[in-house]
């Protein structure tokens, strides 16, 4: 549970790091005169995309990291029970 | 486990590949461009962190004076949820913000609230862990007490300007956007009864431990 | 008879406090070191930093207030005084309020010092509009203590309690800090404006009203084992 938490945590600053440091750049200097977009540098064109793949793979993890978490726990409830099950019913028996 | 729980599982899987597509063919926004598409994820999350705080809150009630301890359960498994949605509504907001709005972060009165909603849940979720016996009741004492103070913090802040949109321009979607979010919004709706019914679960299995146990001992 | 019992619970705490005097001084050492510490860390040159008297007045009363919360229920704890209390023939929303006024009498108690030392520290005039500021304190200090209270009487039979109880506390009372935070702002202009202190007050009345009438509504269920 606590390594997945800290897996996930290591991931998230991993995926952010990029993110920030990109989205940081200095603004682009004033245009003076008028650029069609498609003619644009592609960094211009997608400055967003860094922000949407964060966004996109926090979204999935996040997910992926929970029902990981939750069907851990459950197995190891499930081995306790049956452990405990089986227990009972030997002592029953003797 | 219910006969549906499979089936929706595969279902709600399909959906989670389907989306992508749907939202990469939906058009561009006119004035954010790219980074727009992140509110096909941030709205529905949005929506379900608040579905999952009210089914928490209305499951603390029940079990403060009704003492069930099947809506005790429900609680603890919405709450969690309420954390997991959460944290996907507080992340993706500020990745867009930085982008829509120049900053990540501003004490805007929905994102406070959000973060004061979330910081509760996370509170609960440590009295949960940690609080020992009783923390059953002292938990539904919490939960009822944020959702009274939603509220209150959403009038404190209103009283600065703010700059996040109204829920206002949902109706008013064209279809093209409107068709990716209302899928995305039913695929997270699908992730969110699963979840909720899989930590439900989770908390039943342990209860007939702790049954088992206190069988053993005597 | 609710009135009485509020009373004598009032008086119980009270002669208890007044033989030792220990949460009194231990929370107003507390609360003088916290502001003392924001003037190291804020007050460069001799000049304070615009607007900071308010929000460091109530970060002290926060700060006591959960000190005190918690040594008042402790000691209940150790003596089990607590169960005996509530096991007494009288009514759980009379022995809340008791205990609610107790707390809010110790704050007011130490806001009294609290408020001249931080109007000197800072060079914020807070005492020129006493009676303004008075109400405002008097309503933070009572919607910080309704929450306080019963969130901490709650925990006195949970694990590590010490550490909960600010943990939940904060994220409640956050409502209050802003009001009493914003309306303290507003007094502290040299222009006041009346307007934006009875919105303030306002809140905070609406918001002492619904979670006093809270407390006292599930502080039975609560406190039942």
């Amino acid at each position: 549970m606590h390594r997945i938490l800290f897996a996930m945590v290591c991931v998230c600053v991993a995926l952010a790091g990029p993110a920030i440091v990109w989205a940081q750049q200095p603004a682009p200097q004033q245009q003076e005169e008028f650029v069609p977009i498609d003619e644009l540098p592609a960094q211009d064109q997608l400055p967003a995309a860094p922000l949407l793949v964060a966004a996109y793979s926090f979204v999935a993890l996040a997910l992926f990291a929970y029902v990981v978490s939750v069907a851990r726990r459950m197995a190891t409830v499930q081995r306790e029970l049956e452990r405990l099950e089986s227990d009972l019913k030997r002592s029953g028996r003797t | 486990m219910q006969k549906w729980f499979v089936p929706a599982a595969v279902v709600c899987g399909l959906m989670f590949a389907i989306a992508p597509v749907l939202i990469a063919q939906a058009p561009y926004e006119s004035t954010m461009g790219l980074v727009q598409k992140i509110f096909y994820v941030h709205l529905p999350s949005a929506w379900i962190f608040l579905l999952s705080a009210i089914v928490c809150g209305v499951a603390s009630l029940r079990y403060l004076f009704g003492g069930n301890p099947r809506h005790d359960r429900t609680a603890w498994a919405a709450a969690e949820l309420v954390v997991l949605f959460g944290a996907i509504t507080l992340i993706t907001g500020p990745l867009w913000a930085r982008k829509a709005w120049g900053v990540w972060w501003q004490w805007d009165v929905r994102l406070t609230s959000s973060l004061m909603g979330w910081m509760v849940a996370v509170a609960y979720m440590l009295l949960r862990k940690y609080g020992g016996p009783g923390s059953d009741k002292l938990g539904a004492g919490l939960a009822l007490f944020g959702m009274a103070n939603v509220p209150f913090i959403y009038i404190s802040v209103n009283y600065w300007r703010t700059i996040h949109p109204t829920t206002n321009v949902v109706p008013t979607l064209p279809t093209s956007f409107g068709l990716p979010l209302w899928f995305s919004a039913v695929t997270f709706l699908l992730m969110f009864v699963l979840l909720l019914r899989l930590r439900v679960r989770l908390e039943e299995q342990r209860s007939r431990l702790d049954a088992l146990y206190l069988a053993t001992d005597e | 008879m609710f009135a009485r019992i509020v009373w004598l619970v009032l008086r119980k705490d009270f002669t208890v406090e007044v033989r030792s005097l220990e949460i009194a001084y231990t929370m107003l050492f507390f609360a003088v070191s916290c502001v003392l510490i924001f003037a190291f860390a804020l007050v460069q040159e001799g000049q304070a930093p615009e607007g900071g008297a308010a929000g460091i007045l109530w970060i002290a009363i926060a700060f006591a207030g959960t000190l005190a919360l918690g040594r008042t229920f402790e000691r209940e704890r150790q003596s089990e005084t607590l169960r005996a209390l509530l096991l007494a023939p009288a009514a759980r929303p009379a022995i809340y309020v008791g205990k609610l006024l107790g707390i809010v009498a110790l704050l007011l108690g130490a806001e009294m010092i609290l408020v001249p030392l931080v109007a000197l520290l800072f060079q914020a005039p807070l005492l020129s509009r006493p009676g303004w500021l008075a109400i405002i304190l008097v309503l933070g200090t009572l919607g910080f203590a309704a929450v306080g209270t019963l969130f901490a009487a709650m925990l006195v039979r949970a694990r590590s309690r010490d550490v909960l109880l600010p943990v939940l506390l904060y994220p409640i009372t956050v409502p209050v800090i802003i009001a009493g935070v914003r309306a303290t702002a507003a007094l502290l202009q040299p222009e006041v404006d009346a307007s934006i202190i009875y919105f303030w007050l306002a809140l905070l009345v609406c918001f002492d009203v619904v979670f006093v009438t809270l407390a006292l509504w599930t502080f039975e269920p609560l406190m039942t084992d």
